[in-house]
């Protein structure tokens, strides 16, 4: 298993989370190398405030540019892009990000399941998606579809989430390619090429 | 799973039959939109969706009504209403007579929003709202003004937020759950199907409203719609869009200023 994540390119790194997800970030962020080779996607649950301070804190953690998406923006390697609130996130074949605000998918607008499925769809065995703490089951289907199309699924072990139950969902409902703590979690991210 | 190839498929029928093109929508959300009305309307596969579009004229009305997203709220983005009361009316008020194209108004809640502000600009008694859909059924919904009386408090909370001091559900009537707009309101509001994929411009207009409809377009998509809404703008007229989408890097941008943060431009040439 090892060995096949470091033979994998990543084309695109998925990271989805629910309620105690942002303090896995706020942790896992600092420890990232500062060139990321691939583009990375954060897909979180969070009010509607409208503004757009999360993506400013997040931007304090990294030295990666992290930004909110905008409307059929490309996807650009070594950038952290932040899917907005009440929108949710799709990525299209020509590779540029894509919004949409349809119904909220298992309450949730944006739904990690939207964004998992529809980039598995475009980046099929070059996409590694992440799933973290969450009371939901939102990610777990998306997860799959990841797997489906040969990507790698990967999920916060649930011993270490504030909130077990997402991650759990999705370790019981497929074959989860790796179960990580935060530093295990830094140290893989930062061994794909 | 479905293919790309089926999907081409089926949008050639909708155009050679039907005449509706979706051929520059965004692809993902489109495929989405599909494979959810497959399983909403329990078709075992996509061969006979594609079958009941192709024969069955009367469940076209249905298909577009599904496949395009109609979500839409009463004063969504409360610092965007903010703005347009203090910084877009009052110059708009200085005009005899004020024109606005809700283009893509879906079920009309933005139509109503923005009915609201004239009225309390004291500008409504000389203002058209002109509102557009491709959906002549959602537009059933902009004509009666009739909303779920559940949504009002949310409603209420963010009519607040855009700087409302009125009492909120003074502009409606409650009946069987249900919230009737006032017929003050409604009266201004002049409905009309239009396809921003196929039609051109039919008026000149002082503001031009368009919020979370580009984002389902591709980018040559955009760009046609946007030199239709330039087209269709007086000089100094009014663009908003939603606040993921943008002028920049299409062909208009030039001609247009934005006017601060919240996603309004000036006309400036």
């Amino acid at each position: 298993m090892e060995e096949n994540h470091l033979n994998r390119r990543c084309e695109l790194l998925l990271i989805g989370g629910s309620a105690g997800s942002l303090e896995v970030l706020f942790r896992l962020l600092p420890l990232l190398r500062a060139d990321l080779p691939f583009p990375v996607a954060l897909v979180l649950h969070r009010r509607n405030s409208g503004d757009s301070t999360l993506s400013e804190l997040l931007a304090s953690k990294t030295l990666n540019p992290t930004q909110e998406v905008e409307d059929k923006e490309p996807v650009t390697p070594g950038t952290i892009y932040l899917a907005p609130a009440d929108y949710h996130l799709l990525i299209e074949h020509n590779r540029t990000f894509s919004l949409d605000y349809s119904e909220k998918i298992n309450f949730s607008r944006p739904s990690i399941d939207v964004t998992f499925e529809s980039a598995a769809e475009v980046y099929g065995p070059g996409l590694v998606a992440i799933l973290l703490s969450g009371a939901n089951e939102d990610g777990t289907s998306g997860l799959t579809a990841v797997k489906q199309a040969g990507g790698m699924a990967v999920a916060q072990n649930p011993d270490t989430a504030q909130m077990p139950f997402m991650p759990h969902y999705a370790i019981t409902h497929l074959p989860i390619d790796h179960v990580f703590d935060t530093i295990e979690m830094a140290a893989f991210i930062n061994s794909l090429t | 799973m479905i293919e790309e190839e089926d999907i081409d498929l089926l949008l050639n029928d909708l155009f050679d039959l039907y005449g509706y093109d979706f051929t520059r929508y965004s692809r993902a959300s489109l495929k989405r939109r599909i494979i959810r009305l497959c399983s909403l309307d329990k078709f075992p596969s996509f061969a006979e969706l594609r079958y009941r579009v192709r024969n069955d004229p009367s469940y076209l009305k249905r298909f577009v009504e599904e496949v395009t997203v109609n979500v839409t709220e009463m004063f969504r983005d409360p610092a965007f209403y903010k703005s347009l009361r203090e910084e877009v009316l009052p110059v708009l008020g200085t005009k005899p007579f004020i024109r606005v194209w809700h283009a893509g108004c879906s079920t009309g809640e933005e139509v109503y929003s923005m009915a609201i502000l004239l009225k309390e600009a004291n500008l409504l008694r000389r203002s058209l709202l002109y509102a557009t859909d491709l959906n002549p059924s959602v537009l059933e919904k902009v004509r009666k003004g009739i909303f779920p009386l559940a949504l009002m408090k949310q409603y209420s909370e963010s009519y607040i937020s855009s700087g409302g001091t009125a009492d909120f559900s003074s502009y409606y009537t409650a009946q069987y759950g249900q919230a009737k707009f006032d017929s003050e309101l409604s009266e201004k509001i002049i409905i009309s199907t239009h396809n921003l994929v196929s039609d051109s411009s039919f008026n000149e207009f002082d503001l031009i409203l368009c919020r979370n409809v580009l984002i389902y377009f591709d980018k040559e998509l955009q760009d046609r719609v946007l030199k239709l809404f330039d087209a269709s703008l007086g000089t100094l007229g009014y663009l908003a869009l939603g606040t993921k989408e943008t002028l920049k890097f299409s062909a208009v941008q030039h001609k247009f200023k934005q006017l601060n943060r919240e996603k309004i431009w000036k006309k400036i040439i």
